[in-house]
């Protein structure tokens, strides 16, 4: 079940790249200067570092790590 | 001159800390200590070499260069979907290699592919794709190093030799240092870039009287407004960006810089932090690109300004030539030193010129990587290490450095693209293209030489093929392309003023997805690797 919500956020956020809606306006600038557009992707670079923090806490390979240890050990001295 | 001189100065640093990194390793004469640095690099090196060796010169040179030309949209089509996708190839694709590094040894891509396919000359194709698709990237450091260098000392170092000094310092702590140097010297540079971006936008919003008159006025004009929204864009064009950061796990020189980390912990901050330095440095980058159409008094920003207004209006009645050179006027490369040279108090602009200069020097990991692969997959994969030994690797390796780097230079001062376009059209594409072989090998146990060999074949014709179709057929002037057979309502091919469209969409897309294709059926065609090979593996 987690695997596959995770799979879901990379998947939507992927597919929120695609913003559609920002395409034709520089409205609203934010902060007075900087155009939609340009801000939306801003903070979707945000949410991608966001996405990586749960991927790490949640999904983290650890198996691949625990393998070299394991096989450390097992070898002799 | 001021600039100038503190740029020359940052050259020296950087070409110390490669002395620096020889010093330290004095008496190690192991290839996996020169060319991996012993695999030892801890979590703050890891992270800021790592990224700081994906970020060339249009990280800030062609970012800004772009966006004066194109818009907002640059940072779309590049840094965010950078963002998200190489993180995670890093995550799922990163970990694996590191951890196989470890296990076996590897200190190559194709060792890896050799051992998993139980191939030996169809890694020896594919060690000679990538060292074919990677020497354009070399090139962009030492282009973007000349340009910087003849724009900061404002003409008094002529392009060749700026190009010389960048390509020479590069060299030298490569040379020298190795991985370790070169780790170093990453880690200094993107501290330095990290830096650049925040320093920037201030000095220069304050310069032109703050950024919510300017941006007002572009709305307000005809002409510039479109560059603040992404209206002359397709989006089939935009979504065709999102392949393009494939390539940089494919790339040799991240792969095995995935093999330098300490522990696999350290990939951790590596994904988590990753899209926030692409923010730090592409936003204003891409921001001030943009910003820099408002800027009246500086002569050489309006005469790119009115060689894109003559391309546009006239370009359609011009010979292909006059067009190019056009284009090669109203290429901005060099405006965001432009703006500094404008803005910034002279020791200031000297101080960010080295930050840029920071950014275009990133083509050393590329020049240690293509030595790697030289001695690894050719050099000791053919038996000469064994008849030579590992001391006579490392000084082979050193020697493929100078030979490499004269090389690049060479071309460098032949090419005449921007360097946008040469990293996008060739080696970026290409790369992206292999990725699918990274997958196959990590993810999929049926996977065969032959599919990795179908792939890579299919992956240098299609490159092939693009340059010569552009070659062959002149860019149009802005507008429509010149399209080659259409199907319904759909253009088949076409030439567009950037480069090639297929279906609307930018070759990497079906380069990738009929990369994958062939790996899949000529995979299911042939036989698999023994299964004690597979089990290495999964």
């Amino acid at each position: 079940m987690k695997r596959i919500v995770l799979g879901i956020a990379v998947v939507a956020l992927y597919i929120l790249h695609q913003d559609y809606w920002n395409w034709r306006t520089a409205h609203p600038l934010v902060f007075g200067f900087i155009p939609i557009g340009l801000f939306y992707h801003g903070a979707f670079s945000i949410a991608a570092s966001l996405l990586m923090w749960t991927l790490v806490r949640y999904a983290w390979p650890a198996h691949l790590d625990v393998e070299h240890q394991e096989s450390e050990e097992d070898a002799p001295l | 001159m001021i600039p100038a001189i503190v740029v020359f100065l940052y050259l020296a640093v950087v070409l110390y800390i490669g002395i620096f990194a020889f010093r330290k390793a004095k008496g190690k004469e192991e290839a996996e200590d020169y060319f991996l640095a012993s695999r030892s690099l801890g979590p703050f090196v890891f992270l800021f070499s790592l990224f700081g060796t994906n970020m060339t010169a249009f990280a800030i040179l062609g970012s800004s260069g772009h966006a004066f030309n194109n818009g907002i949209v640059t940072y779309g089509l590049m840094a965010s979907s950078s963002g998200l996708v190489i993180p995670l190839t890093l995550f799922f694709i990163g970990t694996r290699v590191w951890a196989l590094g470890k296990r076996h040894g590897f200190m190559t891509p194709v060792q890896m592919f050799r051992d998993r396919w139980e191939c030996r000359h169809i890694g020896t194709v594919i060690c000679v794709v990538q060292s074919v698709l990677l020497v354009p990237y070399i090139v962009i450091g030492i282009m973007g190093g000349g340009t910087t260098l003849n724009v900061i000392s404002g003409g008094l170092v002529p392009y060749w030799f700026g190009g010389a000094i960048v390509a020479l310092v590069v060299m030298g702590y490569v040379f020298f240092g190795g991985m370790r140097g070169t780790a170093w010297v990453n880690t200094f540079q993107t501290i330095l870039f990290l830096l650049f971006g925040a320093i920037a936008i201030v000095v220069i919003g304050a310069g032109m009287g703050g950024f919510r008159t300017a941006t007002n006025a572009m709305l307000a004009s005809p002409a510039l407004a479109p560059l603040l929204t992404r209206e002359r864009i397709s989006p089939y064009y935009f979504f065709s960006y999102t392949f393009i950061p494939l390539s940089a796990i494919a790339f040799p020189h991240i792969l095995i810089f995935c093999l330098t980390a300490e522990k696999m912990r350290h990939f951790k901050k590596t994904v988590i932090f990753y899209p926030l330095c692409i923010l730090a440095i592409w936003l204003p980058c891409v921001f001030l690109g943009v910003m820099a159409n408002r800027v009246t008094d500086i002569p050489e920003i309006r005469a790119k300004q009115e060689a894109r207004r003559v391309l546009a209006t006239q370009g359609k009645t011009m010979a292909p030539e006059a067009r190019d050179e056009l284009r090669e006027q109203s290429s901005a490369d060099d405006v965001i030193m432009l703006l500094l040279q404008r803005y910034a108090p002279v020791w200031l602009a000297g101080i960010l010129g080295a930050g840029i200069m920071a950014a275009v020097m990133a083509s050393d990991s590329q020049i240690l990587a293509l030595s790697t692969m030289f001695t690894e997959d050719i050099f000791a994969f053919y038996g000469h290490k064994d008849r030579f030994g590992e001391a006579v690797q490392v000084f082979t390796g050193r020697l493929f450095i100078v030979l490499i780097t004269i090389v690049a230079y060479a071309v460098a001062l032949r090419a005449p693209e921007t360097i946008f376009e040469l990293a996008i059209q060739y080696a970026f594409s290409g790369f992206a293209a292999l990725s699918p072989l990274l997958v196959a090998a990590l993810f999929w146990k049926r996977s065969t030489k032959w599919g990795a060999l179908a792939a890579t074949l299919w992956t240098a014709a299609a490159v092939i093929a693009v340059a010569i179709f552009q070659a062959v057929v002149p860019a149009p002037a802005p507008g429509p392309s010149v399209v080659f057979g259409t199907v319904g309502n759909w253009e088949v091919l076409s030439r567009t003023p950037g480069g090639t469209a297929i279906f609307g969409f930018m070759p990497v897309v079906p380069m990738v997805i009929i990369s994958a294709l062939l790996m899949w059926l000529v995979s299911l065609m042939t036989s698999k690797p023994r299964q004690i090979t597979i089990a290495k593996y999964f």
